[in-house]
């Protein structure tokens, strides 16, 4: 049944084709080109003297401690955000997934926060827990628990990981609800007649046909956590105290930016590209074979 | 119609930064980093500047925050469309002091165009921290404050402290947070600007050196000495105070200052140009003093924070016309008039930065009106002791980085994960990295 379109000639497809390699190369490519040659380069903030240093970028970074517990928050940091966030996700989804009244009210609820933009939510979250002005900060001070993110390491990770999950609940629900929707009614009921109690419906036969979903998300919040949660880390801690909340992304952006190092930041770019490319290329070789679709 | 438009907007946007014809002001760009009211205010100098002749235009864009207006001025520069005039905190004096070919140091300035200012009518400590090692100026001294102590009259009174006098020693500022804890004030001190007020004008009031080559001044090859028994002794007492909840941590940069009016915490160190905000929003007595030292030490002058306005090529290959130059000379003239000097220090609470500018202040009446009192402190501690190569200021390449890298090691002294020598040394290994990078990077420049 599958229709197949045959060109005569290659000058169509190509013409067809050319306004998306367009963009691929000049916004990905391009850039990409661009960070690696400056990754060799070692130049002055105004650009003026530029200097080839071949690999000594990327052997200063790695020899760097503080790089090193940057690869470590990140680890920490991104585990944290996509665990949290797909296992709220699914808890969330399989509730309101039940007859109850009212469900496309929680649904709506429930998938309004992905709406709002990173630095806001994470304003959000500040104006909740900052330790002097905010609601929750000054209740858990009362409370005589010593509430400071601002010079507790740990306070702090934990504060940026709730702030980034939350955001990506919304958008896991979406997805598991479709997940959902789509196991068939009769294998649920023939398991109930059959004297299956929810929980081992949940394991036996939900959980297993929402792996493809599971697996997609899994992917999906990782990359997130990675690369978009630059904002939420801004907004809230900066990167510290410390560094204890500088993840990889947030160094390229201070010592890129901030610090006007651009060889170092470009290295570190490098760098962080080729572990994406490596994680999912292992995602997808390893991980998918055990995912039935 | 597209490509029309498109046209009509390409004339008008070289008509705006292109070479002037006779008619035409020549336009100036400008772009600085303060947020409102301040912004207003120089808005306002600015449009006086405009009206007061016709040759040239200055046309002012808030660029955002202090280190977002230096980033962004880089970027222009690199792309070849930096502004004329940029104002750039103290912090990014030591970058744009190397920048080479992409400033045009003020004396060069007004050699070339023959505007004439007179710098000895500038308070030293001010124009120091903006001249090369030879005294020549390299940047135009604009809106400049200082670090002093905002205390809460009322608190002290509760203590049975003297309200009208601030211990001048850091001995008796530990015995006044013990009798204000005592007296039940839950926050005793806290402060701003952490490495600015306890590394930076710590180091210049005791005399002690931050960085070999008078903190910069004589070379980039400068080093730390930030790892000294002085600065050592007093990362230790606030560390401690901060253990027996004498002291507390407010964060970075200016976070700490939202201590202070709400009566949270009775003493607060931070900048002169706080001054302003506790006026508006105190509602109890407070008092402003000058920032205490050890026992045993002669207190030197303090050093400076703020802002300065540098003058930039407009890329690596594109010079400044004539009467571009001139009309920046002709503004910096007219920022240096007494009554303009003396009216944005009044208006703003910046530092009066002339002499002159002090003498119009004084002159109207200034200090003596009720509002006022304790205004001129800053200016007196700005002249205050002997000044020292450890008086000057600070001028390390790289220095916006330092500061960051010094916070986070004060922070993590502050959370118990490293002692305070620790601290030091971190600081001055960490910190001598990124000063050798510095001059590497700018050996060629």
């Amino acid at each position: 049944m599958r229709k197949k379109v045959i060109f005569k000639g290659t000058l169509l497809p190509w013409l067809l084709l050319l306004p998306q390699l367009l963009i691929t190369g000049v916004f990905f490519f391009w850039p990409a080109g661009q960070a690696i040659y400056g990754s060799f380069l070692r130049e002055d903030a105004f650009g003026l003297s530029r200097e080839f240093v071949g690999l000594e970028n990327f052997s200063d970074i790695l020899a760097d401690p503080t790089y090193l517990a940057a690869g470590w928050n990140t680890v920490v940091f991104s585990s944290a955000v996509a665990f949290s966030a797909l296992g709220i996700a699914l808890f969330l989804a399989v509730q309101a997934d039940k007859a109850i009244r009212g469900t496309n009210f929680f649904k709506t609820m429930l998938i309004w926060p992905y709406a709002v933009a990173p630095a806001i939510a994470a304003v959000l979250w500040l104006f909740m827990f900052h330790p002097q002005i905010g609601l929750f900060g000054r209740m858990i001070n009362g409370m005589g628990i010593l509430w400071d993110y601002k010079l507790n390491g740990g306070q702090a990770m934990t504060l940026v990981v709730v702030a980034a999950a939350w955001k990506q609940v919304s958008y896991n629900f979406i997805f598991f609800m479709a997940g959902l929707q789509s196991i068939p009614r009769a294998v649920l009921e023939a398991a109930a007649i059959d004297g299956a109690r929810p929980m081992r419906r949940f394991w036996t036969i939900i959980f297993p046909l929402l792996a493809p979903t599971s697996f997609f998300l899994l992917v999906v919040n990782i990359v997130y956590a990675f690369f978009d949660t630059f904002g939420t880390i801004h907004a809230l801690t900066g990167g510290g105290p410390g560094q204890a909340t500088t993840t990889l992304i947030y160094k390229v952006y201070v010592d890129g930016v901030q610090n006007l190092n651009f060889g170092s930041s470009a290295a570190q770019s490098v760098i962080l590209m080729a572990i994406v490319i490596l994680l999912t290329a292992v995602q997808f070789r390893f991980i998918e074979r055990k995912v039935h679709y | 119609m597209f490509r029309r438009t498109l046209m009509a907007g390409a004339v008008a946007l070289a008509g705006l930064i292109g070479p002037a014809s006779a008619q035409q002001p020549t336009e100036i760009q400008f772009w600085h980093g303060l947020s409102q009211p301040l912004g207003g205010l120089l808005e306002r100098l600015v449009s006086d500047f405009n009206g007061s002749q016709t040759q040239y235009r200055i046309v002012p864009t808030f660029r955002g925050s202090y280190p977002e207006t230096m980033v962004a001025a880089i970027a222009a520069f690199r792309a070849g469309q930096a502004p004329h005039l940029v104002q750039m905190f103290e912090v990014g004096t030591g970058t744009m002091i190397n920048a080479g070919r992409a400033i045009i140091p003020t004396h060069e300035l007004l050699t070339q165009t023959g505007v004439n200012i007179n710098f000895d009518d500038f308070l030293p400590g001010v124009r120091g921290y903006y001249a090369a090692a030879d005294g020549r100026q390299m940047a135009m001294p604009f809106n400049s404050s200082t670090a002093v102590v905002y205390y809460n009259k009322d608190a002290f009174r509760r203590a049975n402290l003297n309200p009208d006098q601030f211990p001048t020693t850091w001995e008796g500022v530990g015995q006044a947070l013990t009798a204000l804890k005592a007296s039940g004030h839950a926050c005793p001190m806290s402060t701003a600007w952490p490495t600015w007020l306890h590394v930076e004008q710590f180091s210049a009031i005791h005399n002690i050196p931050l960085a070999t080559q008078g903190n910069g001044f004589g070379g980039a090859n400068a080093e730390l000495r930030v790892n000294n028994p002085m600065m050592l002794r007093h990362l230790t007492n606030l560390v401690n105070w901060q253990k027996e909840g004498l002291f507390r941590w407010g964060g970075r940069d200016n976070a700490g200052e939202a201590l202070f009016p709400g009566g949270e915490c009775a003493i607060m160190m931070t900048s002169s140009g706080f001054r302003a905000r506790v006026q508006r929003e105190a509602r109890f007595d407070w008092g402003v003093a000058m920032l205490p030292t050890y026992e045993g030490t002669q207190p030197a002058n303090a050093i400076i924070g703020g802002a300065s306005l540098w003058v930039m090529n407009r890329g690596p290959n594109t010079q400044r016309n004539a009467a571009e130059l001139r009309g920046v000379a002709e503004f910096f003239a007219y920022t240096a008039r007494p009554e303009v000097a003396g009216k944005w220090h009044m208006d703003t609470g910046y530092l009066p930065i002339t002499r002159s500018g002090f003498e119009s202040a004084r002159a109207s009446g200034f200090y003596t009106q009720p509002a006022n009192v304790g205004a001129d402190i800053p200016i007196e501690q700005m002249l205050r002791g002997a000044s020292s190569e450890n008086t000057r200021g600070i001028r390390l390449g790289g220095f916006v980085e330092i500061r960051v890298i010094m916070q986070e090691e004060m922070e993590k002294a502050f959370q118990g994960q490293q002692t305070p020598e620790q601290a030091l040394a971190a600081m001055t290994t960490r910190g001598n990295a990124v000063l050798r990078n510095f001059e590497r990077a700018n050996r060629g420049g």
